[in-house]
């Protein structure tokens, strides 16, 4: 099937009279990784945290493999769904935020498998070694039993990661993910999302790392002003920029 | 300047007269007092006795089992009221509103005497009649326990505040439904915040407790009262009643000191040493730090 992991249809958003999204198009296939570039309050994080629904959009459509998120549409309106409907959506969607926000009060395993066995009801068993092997995987099967407040901020982030691929989700989400660490802890992070890139898992990333966005994404996105100003494949936005406003914004980030 | 070899230098801290002064002003003052009641009209044999009665022990027995009641009826009320009062369904919230500032704004005492006397209003409640299931017992845990909601929700509704909004979107990211944020994620981490005024609110509710005694409910200081009127050693009963509630409330204090220390986990690194830890390892002779 060719139909995009991702498709955005003219999506607006305001916080109040601040219109922070002005008609979003936008297609992430599958495996894609697609890299959304611009200088704050352009609006690139509230359209990730529309993508599973933590926002909610005014107008415009807004689906994840095919199906719209957090709403049904009926002749030309959307309705929002119940709570437990949107929830089921956000269960197959991962998201990684720019501050962890890991559970402080469980371990690192502990906050691996809360979902697994919350939302999809797991047996504790396979949640435990599951969540195991994820730990192991993102270079913390060592740190099990720690909790988030004896980690360090690339270690959390990758335990966040890790909590995150513990719901099989068909998409990754990351706001900023690397943007609250020390920059000796940035590579950490980056190694994990590269693997997680070359395992052919569709991204959508939020970042200010250009390399990383020249090297591991499929797709760059630059956004100003609640609009997509230019998209197309990293080398040639990054090292070759056709609008003004992107070539002013990387003149500044390069 | 000074010829003294450097290593010969010793330093001395300020010497702190003043509080040698203080010190033997409140011993004097202390003195004074004990000395009062000493040579007072007080028979302290008595107050010792009665702290062994078995009515008074019974008396203490019903206040902590009232208190215990009311507080855990409290504890849940205050939840429900406060997710209640944080719900963006405007009916449940402005119910929540009414029911704080009914049962916040009106006396403790006077809602014990409402619940106690409500047979004058409604006669007969599920066919019996109302004196017969409004015991004293059972009027006492309404009124206390419903006077505590209100108090307990309002703290509740401050921990629920003090939790990270990135907390809930994390939870919501990963497709927990609002009931399993709030149980799995956000209580869990608001109780840190709600733990120790609920400490006091309990200390506060054995205490408060006594007011049942106005409506006939047998608590510690009912049963004081009616040993009082017969023997006529008021104070001395008193002193008793007193000597029960500050060892009840000493206890609780103590508990709550290891339940804040449990919430604490994920805050603190590591724990601080609790004093009785300390205690053994002073005993064992470990150098101090």
């Amino acid at each position: 099937m060719n139909q995009p992991m991702v498709l955005a249809e003219n999506v607006h958003k305001s916080f109040g009279k601040l219109e922070v999204l002005k008609g979003i198009d936008l297609e992430v296939g599958r495996g894609e990784v697609c890299c959304l570039l611009g200088p704050s309050g352009s609006g690139k994080s509230t359209f990730l945290r529309c993508i599973n629904h933590l926002e909610k959009v005014d107008a415009g459509r807004l689906s994840v493999d095919g199906k719209l998120v957090g709403y049904r549409q009926q002749g030309d309106k959307l309705y929002e769904l119940k709570e437990r409907e949107t929830a089921q959506a956000r269960a197959e969607i991962g998201m990684v935020f720019q501050r962890f926000n890991l559970f402080p009060h469980m371990t690192a395993l502990g906050n691996v498998v809360e979902a697994p066995l919350r939302v999809r009801r797991e047996s504790r068993s396979g949640a435990i070694d599951r969540g195991r092997a994820l730990l192991d995987r993102v270079g913390l099967g060592d740190k099990v039993d720690a909790y988030p407040a004896q980690l360090s901020g690339g270690q959390q982030q990758r335990v966040a990661i890790a909590r995150a691929l513990a719901m099989q989700p068909k998409l990754m989400l990351f706001d900023e993910p690397t943007s609250a660490l020390d920059p000796e802890l940035v590579g950490e992070v980056l190694d994990v999302m590269r693997g997680l890139a070359e395992d052919g898992m569709t991204m959508v990333v939020v970042t200010h790392e250009m390399g990383f966005a020249r090297e591991v994404g499929d797709t760059v996105v630059f956004m100003d002003g609640g609009v997509v100003v230019e998209k197309g494949d990293p080398k040639s936005v990054i090292n070759n920029p056709q609008e003004e406003r992107t070539k002013a914004f990387l003149g500044k980030v390069l | 300047m000074t010829t003294t070899a450097p290593e010969r230098l010793v330093a001395v801290p300020v010497r702190h007269y003043g509080r040698w002064v203080s010190a033997l002003l409140v011993i004097g003052a202390v003195a004074g007092i004990v000395y009062a009641f000493s040579q007072a009209k007080i028979d302290y044999g008595t107050t010792g006795h009665f702290f062994t009665a078995s009515n008074i022990i019974q008396g203490a027995a019903r206040t902590l089992l009232i208190s215990v009641l009311a507080q855990a009826m409290g504890i849940a009320l205050g939840v429900v009221f406060a997710v209640m009062r944080l719900s963006r369904n405007p009916v449940t919230s402005t119910v929540s509103w009414f029911y704080i500032w009914l049962f916040r704004g009106t006396p403790v005492l006077v809602q014990l005497l409402i619940w106690y006397n409500l047979a004058l209003v409604f006669p007969t409640m599920f066919g019996h009649s109302t004196s017969d299931i409004m015991t004293p017992f059972l009027a006492a845990l309404l009124g206390l326990g419903i006077n505590e909601g209100a108090y307990m929700a309002e703290i509740v509704r401050a921990g629920i505040a003090s939790v990270d909004e990135g907390q809930t979107e994390a939870s919501q990211a990963l497709g927990m439904t609002q009931g399993q944020t709030l149980r799995r994620v956000v209580l869990p981490q608001a109780m840190r915040v709600i733990i120790p005024p609920t400490g006091n609110e309990f200390i506060n509710m054995l205490k408060t407790s006594s007011l049942a005694y106005s409506i006939q409910y047998g608590e510690l200081l009912l049963s004081a009262v009616s040993v009082y009127t017969r023997n006529l050693q008021v104070i001395e009963l008193l002193f008793t009643v007193s000597l029960w509630y500050l060892v009840l409330t000493s206890v609780f204090s103590i508990g709550q000191y290891y339940l804040e220390r449990r919430f604490a986990r994920g805050a603190a690194r590591e724990l601080p040493a609790t004093p009785m830890s300390r205690l053994i390892l002073n005993l064992r002779g470990r150098p101090r730090v």
